[in-house]
């Protein structure tokens, strides 16, 4: 059986969205996948050694809401300074209490099971970030990169 | 009660760490060797089967007690 193969690309930069890419990438791993994921704008903040990743309740009428804070707070009370922080530190709270792994987590066992990560360098270039900001054992290249390895890709994602 | 030769709990965690902490466990173990996984997380019942499936182990047991689910696997 040959190896399949996963070509992610991540451009989110939330705490919610950091989940999908890492989870894929690390599961499809642990099923003898060789996987690579290709970090593009946002997807950028993923790769920092300080993860700040936050979640934003605004513009997300999907996002479930604890003690039916969506009713006392509508899209207005969402804009309000400090609920962003309020509303991600909620969220990390709730996914610790549930046993879902930190994004860190499943980044390092990304890194471990050897899932390939490239950082997009138009990107880091166009957002003055810098290589000492990010994790090392990444690469750094453009889209004709990404699709040396999705043209033999048995999966692509685009996330 | 079944036999087996490495044991991992993992009671509490969600998906995909029960699946990919069992891998790790597995990786570490001999040809022909069984390895007992015990879940909480209801969505494991499926993982695991796709997991045997997918790499070739076998799952000699998948069982629900109590509200925990208690998985067997040979690996191949």
């Amino acid at each position: 059986m040959s190896e399949k193969k996963l070509a992610l690309i991540a451009t989110k930069g939330t705490l919610d969205w950091a989940y999908p890419p890492f989870i894929l990438a690390s599961t499809a791993a642990a099923l003898g996948y060789e996987t690579q994921i290709f970090f593009t704008f946002y997807g950028l903040q993923l790769l920092k050694k300080d993860l700040k990743l936050c979640v934003s309740p605004l513009g997300n009428p999907g996002m479930p809401m604890p003690m039916g804070m969506d009713k006392w707070f509508p899209i207005m009370g969402m804009a309000i300074p400090g609920m962003q922080s309020i509303m991600t530190s909620m969220m990390k709270t709730k996914m610790k209490s549930k046993g879902v792994a930190s994004v860190a987590e499943l980044r390092d066992l990304c890194l471990e099971a050897d899932v390939k990560m490239i950082a997009c360098q138009m990107t880091v270039d166009l957002f003055d970030m810098d290589s000492s900001e990010f994790i090392d054992g990444i690469d750094y290249a453009g889209a004709t990169t990404f699709f040396e390895f999705a043209g033999k890709s048995d999966v692509n994602m685009f996330i | 009660m079944t036999e087996y030769n490495e044991k991992f709990d993992a009671t509490g965690l969600n998906c995909p760490l029960p699946i990919l902490r069992a891998k790790k466990v597995l990786t570490s173990m001999d040809s022909g060797q069984t390895l007992y996984v015990i879940s909480t997380d209801s969505g494991s019942v499926k993982d695991f089967d796709a997991f045997c499936k997918q790499t070739g182990n076998e799952l000699l047991e998948s069982t629900e007690a109590d509200g925990k689910y208690h998985y067997y696997i040979k690996k191949a």
